[in-house]
């Protein structure tokens, strides 16, 4: 790829717009707030989510089904539907600009050369009508005006990339006729095609066997370091976060209970939420181990508790829990948790 | 990848609130969802309007269907009748109430022939499959190759005079005919969706526990896989209505002194320009008595269909 | 050791693959291609593999929901791999399976009652007809769930709830031997340690023998007395706990492990890290010699000719099944033996009730005391209905964990 080895700054290819990061700051997340419009309610699946994320950093949103991290993702890359999805407060900008208020044609061709994604199942989200080939060459064609056989090689030679065997011969065949794995590494592919700055992988290898998962992670991880991308990884796995991220955020009912260092926080969390995980998980490296599990379920959207949101499932929660919601704050310089005894949690 | 989204979403719905409602079936929850839709409520009341014509006409009219007035006759709507007589005399209003029966009991009875028929058969050629399925799938095709209409005319031409001795009988012979023409839709779709619950695993918990073959079926693959088979029956019913009007108005449906609407649109035919109110009342009532099966069918599938909810 | 209760001897499963149009056959799925282990009284056997390695289907094949192409299944000494009606049936009250995904196993159109109550039903000796009520709802509070809740409907319940539905119905004809297959890789990670608690728990308090089918290296392990690994419908290794994940000897075994991420970012980098190349291969067309060798970076001229067996070799410290002809223990990761350590209980608890209908009553006080008491009234009468066949009856039904383990349980 020496077409895109040089470009670390990003930038739009076609429109004219450019997009300058100042200080590395690539995206920034201010307060945002998502709800899904429902006949049966309204269900807060974001209730003001900050973050930012630098060049060549890599951010995991960690979190159980119905945190929201999903939501957070597709709000980030302005693929919610709405309806019934409402945005109803938040700031989403990247390189300065805001991209909630842009106009649409402008924010769509962000969607590819700046931000972009991959998606946990690349079997939906490969067109099982088209030769994969023709499926990454189209990025090409559509964004860069690059011309058939031009675009073709380009495709090949991200197929190579993405260290698929035999890219030349296979960028005639259809999605079906490739494993998980490898359908894995085509949505990459064209992910990567071109040259965003920001890259989101939701669930990337969850519907992968485990040495899929650690090729699919170690090519993510490659391809991060080669061209200084911000890379947001949502997963629920706290081993995968372990191995590939910088920096961590644990999401619990639509809003980020814990923000830290990855070293930091497995060593000391600083919310019985994250506490509770770690010790609720099974490790391969130790034997006899006693698991400790956390009780009750997460609440649903339409109705969640007043005060704290996991305080019905917090052993520690007093009435002020009960009563008062504990922002996200600096707990010691680095940490953020959103947790009234924090400070009695890290030290546990 | 909405999907997803709104996923995420409602799954976590249900766990706090079964708290509060106790025991929400799903039939509950279907006819919570029927209850709040208007056009179930138009259609309930079309077909109960119809159904009440079809038991009980004299609750409409006095006036005797079979009263011929011919110096009224071509009479226009409010000289005396409401909707006027028609060519023999006859009050055009009393006929299209009394026309009612034999739609209801033709639509009615052919659907639970055809539910009964193909649903069976659907089940068998779905849950057995293998050989079964092939026989039962290629005579099904077979019956689906021959177009209705033309099936029906052949069908019905050829049964014996017997048939036309009683009231009855002559509505028989149009049911006949048609469930036997319609079985096979009906078998297909039953086959389909019996062959989507099978692999589920709560049947293959219950085969791991040594159910029979007849429980299994009774209890788990049937209440599974009833509700496309409600749905596009109820749909067809209407259908089977309009098509033994037409069966009638070609002449070889029923056949007066039966009194259907197919028969009174096909004897207004010769008074399109003249006298329209003779042909437009029992072609209203007939629109009028098919919406109203199309729709309760539509309603029935939004409020059995989770997917729309 | 135990005696055996449970032996796959030799199992095959041939799928035909047809083609053309008439449907001939054109060549054969090796689902599962001749699997033999022994499952002792109360002992847990973990299978893992990743996908296509045929274990979901040697799961099945086990509760003779298929019908295997040859090999035997014995049951307490008897072959019923045979047997049909009355036998099989009469069988089937001894080996139960739970399924994985808890939205597709409980039939929507039924209540709670009605399917946990559905094995008494189907064997209808077991249990009086007046009694089955009481008994079900003995059944939903040994899985930790409010027996109240026995006319609501499956979709009234959360996934774990639903597996804890699923595992009573399995445990209802008090079984010897429940199948399981991969019963929390469908829950969320909270939720997970719930219900292997909860299966603990009930193989303590019911002598059960667990297969524990599963692709979560971890949740295996935690489980597991013994395990076995399977690559392309065929054992690869087998036996202790310890042994398989400690001193693995075959490469597959090893390449599995180094792949598994640990949640310790310290550890990242450090780590001996074996990264195959390409896929499993298709199982209608299995490599020939060992299965393992287009992907294995020991692989030798032999490997591709001879299919070494599954035969006691050494593992530096005894000796375990292994199918590799140049197999040698290597340490993948230092295991940390945490046996002696007291779980801390602070933040998360070991308890195995469904909590989330207590709600804010789960504080620091410890939510479970309702529920506790109830289930003591409760116990006398339960012991006695869930052992009608005994006169053993567990000590103490109302204890949350136990922490003796049970007689017949070896010692992990």
């Amino acid at each position: 790829m020496t077409t895109t080895q040089d470009t670390t700054t990003p930038s739009d290819k076609t429109s004219g717009v450019t997009y300058t990061p100042e200080d590395g700051l690539l995206l920034e997340v201010e307060d945002l707030y998502v709800e899904f419009h429902t006949p049966d309610g309204i269900a807060t699946a974001i209730n003001g989510v900050s973050f930012d994320l630098h060049q060549g950093e890599s951010l995991a949103i960690l979190g159980e089904s119905g945190s929201g991290k999903s939501v957070t993702a597709q709000a980030i890359m302005g693929i919610l539907d709405m309806p019934p999805a409402v945005i109803p407060g938040g700031h989403i900008r990247y390189c300065g600009q805001d991209l909630l208020s842009m106009p649409e044609d402008q924010r769509r061709r962000t969607r590819g050369p700046e931000v972009s994604m991959i998606f946990q199942d690349a079997l939906s989200s490969l067109n099982p009508v088209f030769p994969v080939g023709w499926q990454i060459a189209e990025m090409f064609r559509m964004h860069r005006g690059v011309n058939k056989s031009d675009a073709l090689e380009q495709a090949i030679r991200l197929m190579e990339r993405v260290q698929i065997p035999a890219a030349r011969d296979r960028v005639k065949a259809y999605p079906h006729q490739f494993s998980g794995g490898m359908r894995q590494r085509i949505m990459i592919a064209m992910a990567i095609a071109l040259d965003p700055a920001v890259l989101i992988a939701d669930e990337p290898t969850t519907a992968l066997d485990v040495t899929v998962q650690a090729q699919i992670m170690a090519l993510l991880d490659e391809l991060q370091q080669e061209r200084q991308m911000g890379l947001i990884l949502i997963t629920h796995d706290l081993g995968v976060v372990a191995d590939v991220a910088d920096r961590i955020a644990v999401m619990y009912a639509g809003r980020f209970v814990e923000k830290a260092d990855v070293v930091e926080l497995y060593s000391a969390p600083a919310h019985p939420y994250t506490r509770g995980l770690l010790e609720s998980i099974p490790r391969l490296d130790q034997k006899g181990q006693t698991l400790a599990a956390i009780g009750g379920l997460p609440p649903n959207l339409m109705r969640i508790p007043p005060g704290c949101p996991f305080n019905p499932r917090c052993r520690r929660a007093e009435d002020v829990c009960r009563r008062d919601r504990p922002e996200l704050r600096e707990v010691v310089p680095g940490r953020f948790a959103a947790c009234h005894f924090a400070e009695e949690v890290i030290n546990a | 990848m909405t999907d997803a989204a709104v996923a995420e979403v409602t799954v976590a719905e249900p766990r706090e609130g079964g708290v509060r409602e106790e025991e929400r079936s799903l039939a509950s929850d279907a006819w919570r969802a029927l209850r709040g839709n208007p056009v179930f409520w138009v259609s309930a009341v079309l077909i109960a309007v119809f159904t009440l014509m079809a038991i009980w006409p004299s609750l409409f009219t006095n006036t005797d269907p079979r009263e011929a007035i011919l110096a009224e006759s071509r009479s226009r709507p409010g000289d005396g009748t409401w909707f006027g007589r028609d060519i023999q005399g006859y009050d055009i209003y009393a006929r299209c109430i009394y026309g009612a029966r034999a739609s209801i009991l033709v639509g009615v009875m052919t659907t639970a022939m055809a539910v009964a028929i193909g649903g069976g058969i659907g089940m068998i050629s779905g849950y057995l499959g293998g050989a079964w399925d092939a026989t039962f799938s290629r005579i099904g095709d077979i019956f689906f190759s021959i177009p209705l209409l033309l099936g029906a005319i052949i069908f019905l031409s050829s049964l014996p005079e017997f048939f036309n001795d009683n009231y009855f009988l002559v509505i028989m012979k149009v049911v006949l005919a048609l469930a036997f023409l319609g079985w096979p839709s009906l078998a297909r779709l039953m086959r389909s969706s019996v062959i989507q619950v099978k692999p589920n695993d709560y049947v293959q918990a219950a085969r791991a526990l040594g159910a029979s073959p007849s429980r299994i079926i009774r209890s788990h693959i049937l209440p599974n896989s009833l509700a496309p088979l409600i749905v596009v029956a109820t749909i067809s019913l209407g259908g089977y209505i309009a098509v033994e009007a037409t069966l009638s108005f070609l002449g070889i449906g029923l056949q007066p002194p039966a009194i259907s609407w197919g028969i009174d649109i096909s004897a207004a035919i010769v008074g399109l320009r003249t006298t329209p109110h003779m042909l437009f009342f029992p072609s209203l009532f007939l629109s009028l008595a098919v919406l109203g099966f199309i729709l309760m069918g539509d309603a029935v599938r939004d409020a059995l269909d989770p997917k729309t909810r | 050791m135990p005696e055996v209760i449970l032996s796959a001897q030799d199992l095959v499963k041939h799928y035909p693959i047809r083609s053309g149009v008439l449907r001939r056959v054109a060549g054969q799925v090796k689902a599962v291609d001749g699997v033999s282990f022994d499952l002792h009284k109360g002992e847990t056997l973990g299978i893992v593999g990743e996908s296509g390695c045929g274990k979901s289907t040697l799961g099945r094949l086990l509760m003779r929901l298929e019908e295997p192409t040859s090999g035997k299944v014995i049951f307490g000494g008897e072959d019923w791999s045979g047997a049909s009606g009355r036998k099989l049936r009469q069988m089937r009250r001894n080996i139960q399976i739970v399924f994985q995904d808890p939205y597709t196993s409980l039939n929507p159109r039924m209540t709670v009652g009605d399917i946990v109550g559905e094995p008494l039903e189907i064997h209808s000796d077991v249990v009086p007809k007046g009694g089955r009520r009481k008994r079900v709802q003995e059944l939903l509070d040994l899985v930790g769930l409010n027996p109240e809740h026995i006319n609501r409907y499956p979709h009234q319940f959360s996934g774990g709830q639903r597996q804890r539905i699923g595992i009573a119905r399995g445990i209802a004809l008090n079984p010897s031997v429940l199948v399981c297959d991969e019963p929390v890789s469908a829950l969320d990670v909270s939720v997970q340690a719930q219900v292997v608690n909860l299966m603990e728990k009930l193989q303590d308090e019911l002598g059960l023998a667990y297969v524990f089918i599963a692709h979560d290296l971890s949740v295996v392990r935690h489980i597991s007395d013994r395990v076995g690994v399977m690559y392309l419908g065929r054992m690869a290794e087998l036996g202790e706990e310890d042994e398989v994940y400690s001193r693995p000897t075959h490469p597959y075994t090893q390449a599995l492990l180094s792949a598994v991420p640990v949640p310790d970012p310290t550890l990242r980098g450090k780590r001996d890290q074996i990264v195959l190349q390409g896929d499993v291969p298709s199982p209608a067309n299995p490599p020939s010699g060992c299965r393992f060798h287009t992907r294995c970076w020991k692989a030798q001229e032999v490997c591709t000719t001879d299919e070494p067996e599954l035969e006691l070799r050494p593992d530096g410290l005894g000796a375990h099944l292994s199918r590799c002809h140049f197999a040698e223990p290597r340490l993948i990761l230092e295991t940390v033996d945490v046996s002696d350590l007291e779980p801390d209980t602070r933040f998360a608890g070991t308890e195995v009730q469904d909590m989330s209908d207590l709600g804010a009553g789960l504080g620091a006080a410890g939510g479970g005391e309702d529920l506790g008491s109830s289930a003591a009234d409760a116990g006398v009468e339960r012991s006695s209905a869930l052992h009608p066949d005994t006169d053993q009856a567990p000590q103490d039904t109302t204890r949350l964990v136990d922490e003796q383990p049970g007689d017949d349980r070896p010692t992990r």
